[in-house]
Parts: C-alpha cells; structure tokens; sequence
C-alpha cells in the first residue's frame, strides 16, 4: 500500500499530467490548423484539373455532357446519387445537378467531348457542329480547327486591344482636359482668354480623334465577330457561339495526364497574372494580389516607423509614472477594438475629414465630385496603419526593455549621449524584437478585410494603383483585396455554386501571401538575431 | 590610517555622500588615488564600494533617486560642478563592467565606437587605434584576422578584454574596474590581471574586487570599505601584512565577509 502512495506521490510531484495536458493542447492546436489548411488545398487545388466529361445516358430523359464532382447518398438513403457540372449555363440556367444513381443508364467518354471557357455565361460542354465567318474556311470541324481558327482571332483581338489601349490613352487625356476647364472655370478665368480658347480647341482635337478610334474599333470588332462556331449539347440543343466569345477550347477525354498538368499549370499561371472575369467567379487574381500586397505594404510603411519611434519615447524618454503607465495600458488595449470600428474611424477621419479637406484645399473645382474625399488605397492602409501601431510599439517597447542594462552603461562609460546610445547600440539590438512586431501587424493586416469594406476596396477596380499615367503612384484609387474578395464571390455572387472552387483558391491564395511575407520577414529576423544578440531574445 | 596621502594624486575624494533616495549608502568618504598606479577597493559586499567606483564617472547619474553631496577632483576640478561636460568626463575616466558587454559590432567597431561618438571619421587613425589598444589589451594577436568579425563570437575572457581595448582606446587617465574578472575562469583572471599590471604603466587604474588574493596581486594600494565608511587606505603591502584597524584585519584574515 505505501509503495503505491510513494509512486503516485512521484507520479504528481514528476508532473507526468502536466506533460500529458500540455501535449495534448500542442497537438490539438496544430491538429485544427493542419485541418483547415488540408480542406482548403485540396479544395482550392483541385479546381484547374481538367477532368473528364462524361456523356451520362439517362432511363427516361435525354442524356447530358457533365463533370463528376462527387457522389453521395441521396436524399431517400436509398442509393448513391451524384453531382455533375453540366456547365452550359445560358441553355440551363444551372451550372449543376443531381442525377439519381437508379437513373442512370450508362456513362460514356467520348472522345469528341469539347470544354469551351467562355468570355460570358461559363463553361460550355458540347460538341463542335459547324463554324462560320472570317478565319475558318479552311480549318477542318474538329478541336485542332477550332483552336487554329481561335488563334487566328485572337491576333486579330490583340491588335484591337492596342485601339483600345489607344482609346483608353485618348479618355485619360479628356479627362484631364475636362479637369483643367473646370479649374479655370473656377477660377473664373474670362471665356476669352488664350489657355481658354487653346484648351477649347485641344478638346475638340482629341473628341475628333476619340470619335475616330471608336468607329474604327466597333466597326473592327463587329467584323471579328462574324466568326462563328455552332455546337450541340447531348440533347442535341444548338448553339452558336462568336469565337470572340470563347476563351479556349479543349477535350478533357483525348489529354494524356501529362497534358493535363502542362494544362493544370497554365491555369495556375493565369490565376496569378490574369484579369478576373465573369463578376470575379473566373479567371485570374492578379488586381486582388496586387491591391493586397500594395496595401499590406503601404501600411507597413506607416505603422512601422510610427510604433517603433512611439515605442522609443515611451520606453526611453518619458519619465515612468502614472500617465506613461495609462498610455501603455491604452496602447495595449486599442489592439483590442473591433476592426470595423477602426473603419468607421478611418472612413470618419481620413476619408471624410482629411480626404475631403485635401479635396477642398487642391480640388475645389471638382466637387462634389470627390477625389481623395472617398475610399481608396491610402486612407485603406492608413486605417490599418492605426489597427497594428499597437502591436509594433508593444514589441519594440518589449524588446527595448529586454537589453541588459551593462549594454546602456558600457555606451554612457564611453561618453555617449543618450541618443547615440540609442540609435548606435539599442535600437540595432531590438531590430529582431521590431521585426517580430511587423510580421505580427503584417499577419493582421492581410487578414483584415471589414475595415476596408468602409474605406477603399471594391469588388472589381478599374485600374490598378499603379500605372504608366503621372504620377504613376494612385494612392486615391480604389483597390481589390484578396479577403474582401473570399467574401464577395463567397455570398455576394448571384452564382456561390459556381464561385465555390475559387473561394477556396482565393483563400489559399491569401494564406499563401501572408506565409510568404512572413517568411521573408523572419528569414531577414533571423539574420538580425545572428548579429545582434547573444541569441537570448 | 584612513589620512595616506599619496602622491602625484590625480583622482581626490573629499566628505563623498552618496544617498539612495533618503537613504545614505557612503557617509563621507576621503581618498586620494596616485597616478599610474593600481588602487585596490576591497570590502565586504553591500560596503558601496562599486556605488564609489561609480561616482567617478558619474555614473550613478543614471539612477534617478541618486543624490551626491562633496567633492571628486580630476586634476583639481570638481566633477560634481555644474559646468561640468559628462561627456568629456567619461571620456577621461574610462570603465570595465563586471559583466562583459561588447555591443553587438564587429570587435573593430567595438574599439573605435568611443572614437566614432566624438565624431572623430579618421580612417587612418581607427586603424591605429585598434591596433595599439588591442596590443594593449592584450588581443591583438588573438583576433587580428578577424577584426570584421563579430564581437558576439569571443570567448568570455576575449570579451572582457575587448571592454578593456575599448576603454583604453580614448586614450583615458582613469579605468575603473568593478570586478573584472568576477564573471572569468581562473586562466582568463589571470591574463587580465597581468593585463592590469601592463596597464598600469601608463592609466591610473582603480579595480573594485572581491577577491583579496587578486588585489594583494594587482594594487600598489588598497582601500579598506566597510558599511560605506572608509576603515583603511594605505600601500597594498602594508595593509595586508599589517593592518592597523582591527575590522581590516578581520576582513583580510577571513573572519567575517
């Protein structure tokens, strides 16, 4: 009986559950992350793989074209039901369907099974029946004519992007133009001055030349369009289809799985450098990783240098007493407000109240029409700025109050000042700990997306926040963001069925950002650990 | 014997009280210190004998609460006067901590980081001074193929000796030392204390230690502290083969400390 009381005494005294329960907790953490992260790829990694389309023949209806998505058990659990793409939206109005496994005659894969990704209403799974028009007299009727007389079009559309890129050239000039009369309008310039009648005349230069161009383009386009292919769904429905319209062609059931990949990582390429289509549910992300990227960098641009130096006044300069104490526990706390709030605020402050005062002091002659006195990239990343300043000052303050004071002395003893000390010792020794704060304030900001809602970001932008037009930096501009986006696409689009794969994708996306951001910033963290510190931080 | 006057005094202590907040820790301490020797601060620990090292470079100034009342004379002037330049002072009155504390900089920046903040930008000269005071050191030929090399990478002794160059390299009268070979093994202690011993020729040196051995050692003389009094002050060989005041005698004998 003792011996047993002397081993559970050991037993408790050891902390053996402690152990266990710490454990437990490490592995449970890691357990829901690593889960979270294993949906979200294998959701979002799966959506470029072109799969097989699949002619299914039914007992009593006509037979469709579709993609296998999954199976389970139907809704009487009295068997297996599936769910396929059968895509051709404009024909169906769905882009999905559940087709009872009892149904099922038998599945076939043709050969001649064509995907096309369309510029409007989604995919269309048919097959090719005729093609008319420009470009495809001499193609054969199958893919490979297709894809030639495709690429045919394509020249030709690339060489009316360049009219367009004219066009888009000729409304900036405009608008700049309707800019600078409104200006002297303003300032009540009289109608007859020389800059009048010189602006006066360069508006009617370049409404000639805009007219011009836009003739010339619809007339070009309407002639591109006469390219026409007709396709045929399973039911034996046609369709025609403006090759303008189609933005590639192929046959799923003819790829070998290398093809596949080849086919895989092209699409990849294109979400990180195309232009979204379809109200966001297709194509690429470029804009939304770029406005994401740029706002977590502009913000970083604030937040950094204005917690490090709050930091250093409050650590090194203010005398310790019962306000610095407040400040700190203020300061602590702010990082505790909902961010929306900080949107209001923002959207209050600086879009409101700096935004329209800017507006007011250099533009008086737009309004209402605002410029900076609305949402846009800088008022955006000034809010989350003021979101993560906490976090860098408690850091850096943290970090500043970690050096041994012998690093102090052994500075004063050499006869520097304070601020020599500082910038020469101190502040070269907290780099890892301000480091840390950023990746902190970097991880939140990207993860952010209720604050911008009220404050610059937009569903689909225009124009990127740089471009080759003066000064080349946009900072008023509104800008996408790639959470702001999971949301919109996720709840916002009148199809979440067929938004669903790129939700996933753009939260991998996401993740993958603030992973690689991060990744950088610790890497550049741990070269200021090697050579600043004792490795004690 | 607390009335020793040695001469060729360079560093003169008159009535020091030293007060942490209301509370005195040195009751009027006068001692003088000669040039281009080694004066010993022995004591036992709480005596204030490193709270006395510190008020020669004034660097008790950092302490907020800290309140000095007398006189220290470098060269004749008041250290404690208004017109006083800190900066100037701790140039001349230079310090090794007990625990080594090189900043996180090559061990070149780490010599001429004294030169640096006087504004002194001379190349030829940082080169000089580097050399020379990591000779002086005691170093040079340790880490004259790494002088690029970060200072974070010397062994604990390398260091300590590091802080020495550094000190040295603003050409001071004075290096105190608290307790510099507190934090080494006994094969370190003993290069630094044969450093001491070169170094004498040409710094005044005042070294706080604990180890009685080491000040019989290094010191030509010894400052007996007690309770922030001064008990005994006399030639280190004197004092310890015959001190004249029963508490030194105690202390040095092992009774009590």
């Amino acid at each position: 009986m003792k011996n047993r009381n002397e081993a559970l005494d050991s037993y408790w005294r050891i902390g053996e559950p402690m152990v266990w329960i710490s454990a437990t907790a490490l592995a449970l953490t890691l357990l829901s992350a690593a889960t979270l992260l294993i949906v979200i790829m294998v959701n979002g990694l799966g959506v470029f793989w072109p799969s097989d389309i699949e002619k299914v023949h039914l007992k009593d209806r006509p037979p469709v074209f579709g993609q296998l998505i999954r199976t389970e058990e139907n809704a009487e659990k009295t068997g297996l039901r599936r769910q396929y793409k059968i895509a051709n939206r404009d024909l169906y109005g769905l882009d999905f369907r559940w087709i009872d496994e009892s149904q099922i005659d038998e599945t076939q894969r043709p050969a001649d099974l064509i995907v096309l990704e369309r510029v409007e209403h989604g995919d269309f799974y048919g097959r090719l029946k005729t093609m008319t028009g420009p470009h495809t007299e001499t193609s054969a009727v199958d893919l490979a004519g297709l894809n030639s007389a495709l690429e045919k079009t394509t020249v030709e559309l690339d060489q009316l992007s360049e009219l367009e890129d004219k066009l888009s050239d000729a409304s900036y000039r405009l608008e700049q133009l309707r800019l600078k009369q409104l200006k002297l309008d303003y300032d009540n310039a009289p109608v007859d001055t020389a800059a009048q009648s010189q602006l006066q005349r360069d508006k009617a230069e370049l409404d000639r030349e805009f007219g011009a161009l836009i003739t010339l383009q619809t007339r070009r386009l309407a002639e591109v369009r006469k390219a026409k292919a007709i396709f045929v769904d399973a039911a034996g429905q046609e369709k025609e289809i403006s090759l303008v319209d189609i933005f590639q062609a192929y046959a799923p059931n003819t790829m070998s799985t290398g093809d596949k990949v080849v086919f895989y990582l092209h699409k990849l390429a294109e979400l990180f450098i195309g232009e979204p289509r379809e109200s966001n549910t297709e194509g690429g992300l470029f804009p939304a990783i770029f406005g994401t990227v740029m706002l977590i960098f502009v913000m970083s641009l604030f937040s950094f240098p204005l917690g490090v130096i709050a930091a250093i006044y409050l650590r090194e300069y203010a005398k310790e007493g019962v306000v610095v104490r407040i400040v700190r526990i203020a300061v602590n706390n702010l990082a505790g407000i909902p961010s929306i709030v900080y949107g209001i605020f923002g959207l209050g402050f600086f879009v409101y109240g700096i935004g329209h005062g800017i507006d007011m002091l250099f533009f008086p002659e737009r309004t209402p029409t605002p410029t900076f006195g609305t949402g846009g990239l800088l008022w955006a990343s000034l809010t989350l700025a003021l979101l993560t300043v906490p976090v860098v000052i408690v850091s850096t303050e943290e970090a500043l109050g970690a050096i041994p004071r012998e690093m102090r002395e052994g500075s004063y003893a050499l006869g520097a000042t304070k601020f020599q000390t500082l910038y020469r010792v101190l502040l070269p020794m907290t780099s890892p700990g301000i480091m840390t704060g950023l990746i902190l304030a970097m991880a939140r900001a990207a993860g952010e997306v209720a604050p911008l809602m009220i404050t610059g970001v937009v569903k689909l932008a225009p124009a990127l926040p740089i471009d080759g037009n003066f000064p080349f930096l946009h900072l008023d501009r509104k800008f996408m963001h790639l959470g702001f986006h999971i949301y919109d696409i996720g709840f916002q689009s009148p199809n979440v069925e067929a938004a669903k794969p790129m939700v996933f994708v753009t939260t991998l996306l996401l993740v993958l950002i603030v992973l690689l951001m991060s990744s950088v910033a610790i890497g550049l963290r741990n070269r200021m650990k090697k050579r600043y510190t004792f490795g004690t931080f | 014997m607390t009335d020793y006057k040695p001469a060729n005094p360079v560093l003169e202590v008159q009535d020091l009280r030293f007060y942490y907040g209301d509370s005195r820790a040195i009751h009027g301490v006068d001692i003088t210190f000669p040039e281009k020797q080694v004066t010993a601060l022995i004591g036992p620990s709480g005596c204030g004998k490193s709270t006395l090292l510190r008020c020669f470079n004034r660097m008790n100034d950092l302490i907020d609460i800290s309140r000095v009342e007398g006189k220290v004379l470098l060269d004749g002037q008041n250290i404690y006067d208004k017109s006083t330049d800190i900066i100037e002072l701790r140039r001349q009155v230079g310090m090794v901590f007990q625990k080594s504390n090189p900043f996180p900089k090559s061990i070149y920046e780490n010599v001429i980081y004294g030169l640096r903040i006087a504004g002194e930008k001379d190349k030829a000269l940082f080169d000089e001074r580097v050399e020379t005071s990591l000779r002086g050191a005691a170093l040079w030929d340790e880490v004259k193929d790494r002088l690029h090399d970060s200072a974070l990478g010397l062994s604990g002794g390398q260091m300590q000796r590091l802080c020495i160059a550094r000190a040295i390299a603003v050409n001071p009268k004075v290096i105190l030392m608290d307790e510099p070979c507190s934090a080494l093994d006994p094969k370190s202690t003993a290069r630094v204390e044969e450093l001491i011993g070169e170094l004498r020729k040409n710094f005044t040196i005042i070294i706080v230690t604990h180890n009685m051995q080491q000040a019989a050692r290094v010191s030509d003389n010894t400052a007996f502290l007690f309770e922030g009094n001064l008990i005994e002050y006399g030639p280190t060989d004197q004092l310890f083969v015959k001190p004249q005041n029963k508490q030194t005698e105690d202390y040095i004998t092992g009774r009590f400390g």
